[in-house]
Formats: C-alpha cells, sequence, structure tokens
C-alpha cells in the first residue's frame, strides 16, 4: 500500500497539469476563432510565433 | 508577415469606441485605429491568407486578422485609413465586405461571463474525476484506515472545487432567498452543501458513506447545463450585434459649406445634415435643399415612394431615394419618432414577461417537492431512531439523489440542439423561451411590405405597352437610379427590349427622367407630372409628346420562399393574417395571391398592435412576422415575434427570432422544429422523474449509498442528453 503514497500525487499533479494547461489556453483566447485555426495550419505561410 | 506584426496598441476595443479614446486617438496621430469589416464569403484557408495578405499590403495597415467562425476581419491601422478603401481593397481580390461599427461590437467581443462558466466547468470536471477515482477504490472494497485517508483527501479536493465552481448557484440561491422565493438553485445549493457538511462529518468519525463524489458530479453536469444555455444565448446574441453593427451610425453634416463625417450621436438641433440617395435619415428634420423622393415603408408600410421637396418634414429612417437632400434637424437621438415609438413597445411588451419558461413552472413544483421530502425523511428517522447523524446522512442522501440534474440539464442540451439546427437554416433564436413560445402558436400575423415582400418592385404589364414605348422608356429608365427605373430597366432587357435613341435625358429628382425622342419631348415619370389620371396600383407614367400617357404598373416582388412558408403554415392548421399600412387595394392583391383569408390594411402601428393585442385576449398564440417601424409595437405584443435581418434596428431587437437570409421559407419548418424540441423536454422531464420514482424510495429507505446516487445521477443525465440529440 506504501505504493500509494507515490501514486495518489502524481495523479493529482498531472491532472492539475492539464487544468493548468487548460486555463491558459482560455486565458489566451485559443476558442475565439475553432473553425480558423483549424484552417490556418493548411496556409503555407510560416511564422515564428502564432498571432495575437 | 511578421514584420507587420506590431504590439496590439488599442488593447482595449472599448476604448477605442469612447469618443473621449477617439479624440485622443486624433491628436496622437501615432495611435492606430481598429476597423472591422464583415466579410460572408470567407470559407478556406486559402481565402485567410488572400484577404490578410491584401489587406496587410494596403499602406496605413498595421496588421489583419480574419476570424473564420465570425467571418469578420479585424484591422489595426493608422487614423487616415478609411474602412471604404479597405471595402475597395477586398472588392478587388473578390470578396463582398461590409463594415461594423466598432463600438456595438465590442460589447460582446470578450465573452467574460462565458469565460468564467468554462473555467468553473473546467475545474468542476477535473476534481470530480480524481474524487471519482478514489471513490471507486473505496466502492471495491479499500477500508479502515486508507478508506478515511482517502475520503480526507476527497475532502481537501473537495472543498475549494465547490467554493470555486459552486458560486453561481451560491449567487442565484441567494437571490432568490433574498426575495423570498424558491428557484431551482436553492435545493441545489442545499444539496450540494448538505452533501459536503455530512461527508465531512462522516469522514471524521471515520464512517462509511462519504458523498464528495457525488457533490462534484452535481456540480459538474449542472454547470455543463448553466455553460450549454450560455452558449447558445452568447451565439445569438453575438450574431444580432453583428445584424446592429452594419448600420454604422455616421452622417454627414454641412460645416462651413463643407461637408464632414461625424458620428449621428454628435448631431444636435439645427445641425445641416446631407443626406445621399441610398442614406437613411438619421434625424427628424426638415428638407432645406434638394429634391428626390422617400421611402417610407420600414415606418409606414407604404410601399409608393414619397415625393420630398424643400419645406416638408421627413422622420428618422426614412431612406433617400433619389436626389441628394439637406436636411435641418429639428429632433435628434432620443427625440426622434423612430425612438419615441420605444415608448409603445414598452406599453406592448407583455406577452414575453407573462411567459412562465417550462424550466421554471418544473422548479416551481420541484424545489418545494424535495425540501418537504427531505425534511420528512429526516424528521421520520429521527422520531425512529434518535440519533441525528443517521437522520442527517438520509436527508442528504435524499436530497442528492433528487437533485435535479437531469432538469438542469433537460431544456439547455435540447434547446441547443434546436437552436443549432435552425441557425443553420438561417434562423437567429434572441430570447431564451422564444422556440417554447414558438411551439404554441396557433395564428401567425404577416406585414406586407418588406416582410412579404422583397421591398423591389417588378413590372406587370411589359406584354401590354408597345415595343415602341417600351424602347423609349428603357432608355429614360437606364439613366436613373430610382427603383421603379431600375426595375423597368432590368425586366425589359431580360424581355429582349433595345433601348430607342432617345437624347439630351435628364433626372428631375422627385418627378422623373425627360428626354428628346424623334424632335418630340419624352417623359417618365410620376403621374402628376406628365398629366395622368391617378390610379390605384404603383405605376410609372410614359408620356410621347402630346399623346396620352402610357402607364407601366408594377408590383411588389414576394419574397422568396413567401407563398411556401404560407402554404406550410396553413396546411399545419395555423391562421394566417396579413394587416399592412399598404393601401386597401395592394393588401387585397397580396392576399388573394397567397391565398391569405383574412387582412387588414390601412392599419397605424396602435392598431396592429391593438389587433394582436385582442387575438391574446381571445386566447390565441400569435406569431407576428414583420420589419417596419410600424411593426414594433405589434412584435412586442405578440406572443412570439420574427423580423427578417433587413428589419430596422428597433423591430429587430423587439422580435425573439431573427431571419438572417432572405428567404422566408424557415419559418414554417421552424413551428415543427419548435414543436419537437418541446416534445423532447416533456420526454427528458419524464426521464428524469422516473430516475426519482426508483431511486428516492431506495434514499428514504435508508438504503441508498453513494455507488447508487452516483449511478443515477449519472446515467439520468446521459440519457437526458442523447434523448436531446435525437432531434429532428
Amino acid at each position: 500500500m506504501n505504493i500509494l503514497v507515490f501514486l495518489i500525487p502524481i495523479s493529482l499533479i498531472l491532472g492539475g497539469v492539464g487544468l493548468l494547461f487548460f486555463v491558459y489556453t482560455v486565458r489566451t483566447n485559443q476558442y475565439d476563432d475553432p473553425e480558423g485555426d483549424a484552417r490556418r495550419i493548411l496556409s503555407g505561410e510560416y511564422d515564428d510565433k502564432p498571432k495575437q | 508577415m511578421t514584420a507587420t506584426m506590431r504590439p496590439n496598441i488599442s488593447a482595449c476595443p472599448a476604448c477605442n469606441a469612447a469618443p473621449a479614446a477617439e479624440a485622443l486617438a486624433e491628436r496622437e496621430a501615432q495611435k492606430d485605429v481598429r476597423i472591422a469589416l464583415s466579410v460572408p464569403a470567407v470559407h478556406c484557408a486559402a481565402c485567410i491568407v488572400a484577404i490578410e495578405r491584401a489587406l496587410a499590403d494596403h499602406p496605413g495597415v498595421t496588421s489583419a486578422r480574419v476570424n473564420l467562425t465570425l467571418k469578420r476581419a479585424t484591422i489595426e491601422a493608422e487614423p487616415d485609413v478609411m474602412p471604404e478603401d479597405l471595402i475597395g481593397v477586398l472588392d478587388r481580390i473578390g470578396y463582398e465586405a461590409h463594415e461594423l461599427d466598432v463600438g456595438t461590437l465590442s460589447a460582446t467581443q470578450t465573452d467574460k461571463a462565458g469565460r468564467e462558466l468554462l473555467m468553473r466547468l473546467a475545474v468542476a470536471g477535473f476534481a470530480s474525476m480524481n474524487v471519482m477515482l478514489l471513490s471507486v477504490s473505496v466502492w471495491s472494497g479499500a477500508a479502515d484506515a486508507t478508506r478515511d485517508m482517502f475520503h480526507w483527501i476527497s475532502a481537501a479536493i473537495t472543498l475549494p472545487t465547490i467554493a470555486f465552481s459552486g458560486q453561481p448557484f451560491f449567487r442565484n440561491a441567494w437571490a432568490a432567498l433574498k426575495n423570498a422565493r424558491l428557484n431551482m438553485d436553492v435545493p441545489i445549493t442545499l444539496a450540494i452543501v448538505l452533501a459536503v457538511v455530512t461527508s465531512l462529518w462522516e469522514t471524521s468519525l471515520s464512517g462509511e458513506h462519504a458523498y464528495f463524489d457525488a457533490a462534484l458530479a452535481l456540480t459538474f453536469f449542472l454547470l455543463a447545463g448553466r455553460y450549454l444555455d450560455h452558449r447558445t444565448r452568447a451565439i445569438a446574441r453575438s450574431a444580432a450585434e453583428e445584424l446592429a453593427a452594419l448600420e454604422v451610425p455616421r452622417a454627414f453634416r454641412i460645416e462651413d459649406g463643407e461637408e464632414r463625417q461625424v458620428p449621428v450621436a454628435e448631431l444636435t438641433v439645427g445641425d445641416l445634415i446631407l443626406v445621399r440617395p441610398g442614406g437613411r435619415m438619421p434625424v427628424d428634420g426638415e428638407i432645406v435643399a434638394g429634391t428626390s423622393e422617400i421611402d417610407r415603408s420600414l415606418l409606414t408600410g407604404e410601399t409608393i415612394p414619397v415625393y420630398g421637396g424643400p419645406g416638408q418634414a421627413v422622420s428618422a429612417g426614412e431612406v433617400n431615394l433619389t436626389g441628394p437632400l439637406t436636411v435641418r434637424a429639428t429632433a435628434v437621438g432620443e427625440e426622434t419618432s423612430l425612438h419615441r415609438m420605444a415608448d409603445l413597445v414598452a406599453i406592448a411588451e407583455s406577452g414575453r414577461s407573462r411567459y412562465t419558461s417550462l424550466a421554471d413552472s418544473a422548479a416551481k413544483l420541484y424545489a418545494p417537492g424535495v425540501h418537504i421530502l427531505s425534511a420528512l425523511s429526516f424528521v421520520g428517522w429521527y422520531l425512529f431512531t434518535f440519533d441525528v447523524r443517521t437522520a442527517l446522512n438520509i436527508a442528504a442522501a435524499v436530497l442528492i439523489i433528487t437533485c435535479p440534474c437531469a432538469l438542469g440539464l433537460a431544456v439547455p442540451a435540447v434547446t441547443t440542439a434546436a437552436s443549432g439546427r435552425l441557425f443553420r437554416k438561417g434562423m437567429l433564436i434572441k430570447h431564451s423561451t422564444a422556440l417554447e413560445r414558438l411551439a404554441q402558436v396557433d395564428t401567425v400575423v404577416f406585414d406586407k411590405t418588406g416582410t412579404l415582400t422583397a421591398g423591389a418592385p417588378e413590372v406587370m404589364n411589359l406584354g401590354q405597352v408597345s415595343t415602341r414605348d417600351i424602347g423609349i422608356a428603357l432608355a429614360l429608365a437606364e439613366s436613373s437610379s430610382h427603383p421603379l427605373a431600375m426595375s423597368l430597366t432590368s425586366a425589359a432587357r431580360a424581355a429582349g427590349f433595345s433601348p430607342e435613341d432617345v437624347s439630351q435625358i435628364t433626372e428631375v429628382p422627385g418627378y422623373g427622367t425627360r428626354g428628346v425622342w424623334n424632335g418630340r419631348e419624352v417623359f417618365l415619370g410620376r403621374a402628376s407630372w406628365v398629366d395622368a389620371p391617378r390610379i390605384s396600383r404603383t405605376a410609372a407614367w410614359l408620356r410621347v409628346g402630346d399623346e396620352a400617357p402610357q402607364a407601366f404598373e408594377f408590383t411588389d416582388r414576394l419574397r422568396d420562399g413567401a407563398e411556401e412558408a404560407v402554404a406550410a403554415l396553413k396546411a399545419a392548421g395555423k391562421d394566417v393574417y396579413l394587416m399592412s399600412g399598404d393601401t386597401t387595394a395592394a393588401v387585397e392583391e397580396m392576399a388573394g395571391r397567397l391565398g391569405i383569408p383574412h387582412w387588414l390594411a390601412e392599419a397605424l402601428p396602435a392598431d396592429k398592435a391593438a389587433r394582436v393585442q385582442a387575438m391574446a385576449k381571445e386566447g390565441r398564440h400569435v406569431l407576428m412576422v414583420g420589419d417596419g417601424l410600424n411593426d414594433t409595437a405589434a412584435l412586442a405584443a405578440a406572443h412570439v415575434s420574427i423580423s427578417p435581418a433587413s428589419a430596422l434596428d428597433a423591430a429587430r431587437v423587439a422580435s425573439d427570432i431573427v431571419l438572417l437570409g432572405g428567404d422566408l421559407e424557415p419559418i414554417g419548418s421552424a413551428l415543427g422544429t419548435a414543436g419537437s424540441a418541446i416534445r423532447r423536454i416533456r420526454e427528458n422531464f419524464r426521464i428524469a422523474t422516473l430516475y426519482n420514482i426508483i431511486a428516492v424510495p431506495l434514499a428514504v429507505a435508508g438504503l441508498a449509498t453513494p455507488l447508487i446516487a452516483a449511478l443515477a445521477m449519472s446515467a439520468s443525465s446521459i440519457t437526458v442528453s442523447l434523448n436531446a440529440l435525437r432531434l429532428r
């Protein structure tokens, strides 16, 4: 049962990291134009970072 | 592309719209302005690239970004870049664009409430998954110290999550209780709080049953329902706002003999305003110079344009058709007749507020029911065992089991599916209970001009006029932009006629066009100008020299789908009425053409509203379809109302549903969709009740375990959501 001491914190941390990523995507307006973002991947124009 | 990427200076769109900020932007030439264009044709990756590149190449443009979901381009540019130039740029590469008013759009640019709900939903989802993992271990046999530890960890996750994610429910419940009312959020809050409190108590006593997972799953499912509901309304709201933003409130004011473009809000009484042909009057006023014809159909329902010349009064909302007019403002903003009509709307608005939504009426039955049931089981078990702990545990189990998870999803899941379906057909559901009210409709009232008709005239008697006359008329009509002349031109061209040789053509705004043909003077214009008799129909008259004038008769072209919509409504057994401010002859003809049995002509705005209210008194549920200012009161008085996208802003605001395309046909099928949506909602209520009938006796008898609660809750929520997807 000692394994629980590792496993439970690990599962919580992994879940928490996922949650933080989600919060980040919401904060940076990544759901404003889902259709456009899906199509932009097909365009031949590359730039260093996503446009704001 | 990266070279054009400068940091976004006006990060706050609302600041841009504020007049103070605008003035500031003008002083500091460096400050960029934001321009929004609606580009309805954009649909692919290549379009995005082409539009962004074309806009970025335009001098003065700092950055351009296309939003494909909204079909909108947002441009940051130096203040001297005019939206018209950018529209021209897009026109050259083959995309039609319209300017959007940034001030109107900015209100919903960041959907704060939606983002907040989404965040709470995500946190609740994360927490409930983790706690569920721990709970499953407990249910599958973890005992003693391990179980206690799992319960304590669950508590540590649950408490902060509930405190954060449950806030919308707590707030609503508190607001309801403060006003001594009960709503759905009161039992929800009570169930969540009671579940957490008893579980904490049980955990501290090393008890067997803890309901942490139930409290979290409850919060998660209910938040999902709230979020769906919010999304549906946010999409409708942003689409409605885009329609409003298409009318950019700008006017040309004459200052020291020069015209200057100013926002309508800055106009004051006494200003001289230039209204170009095709433009809408921004204010109430009096014509001081110029002659033209004025289309008053949106205000009165009259199809035939009226003559406008110096000294004549005009009202805001009227459209100037042929010649430029200079108007002296006599009333601006709130004082205009357009705005005064809003008072009529306020008086008439009752159909909506009288209606209680299905969810509310369910809550009214449900909330007291579960409270009484749970209180009774507490009292019963306390008298039976004299043990507060057992009694409280069972009362909490009853509240959790009966908690309206499925009820909370029953309505939003269906309305989301139905609104999405109707949106794809071109109908925008603006009001949250509009679907439910639409399903009850038994009487449909149509306005004529601009609603059943497209507002474009169509020539009727081309076959009865001599080829010579058509040729002369065509030559004269081609040089005019009057709607009758343009319609005559396209009809004659389509029928294969060619113009006669007419020279010295001049247009006399407000009257018609004159010219010289074979040495004789020829006229095409209104009856009084060519000494023709008045007839009841809309007509343009042609006079060749001293010959008797020849009439070209016009009728209003039917909007696409008008016949189908009326036929479908009649087939569905609805009573169809036609009410118009137009002349008796015109209305009677239209009613005959569409097979509408009941009609009312020359109706004043107040008449229309009174008739609709009288029908409501008879117990009818009236659907009003209208577009003009004269319809707004009737739109607001009706049980549910629809207006086309071409309608006046005031009419769109007063109606529950907006037709986005020019086609009327979706109205017929919308009633069907609304009907089946309501049937699904009722089915969902029955499913939720069925689960309660099975689970509640177990809970009251003290046999419910957290596992049974979790199963009942998830199963009912999922069944209800799946049932909503069955919507056809």
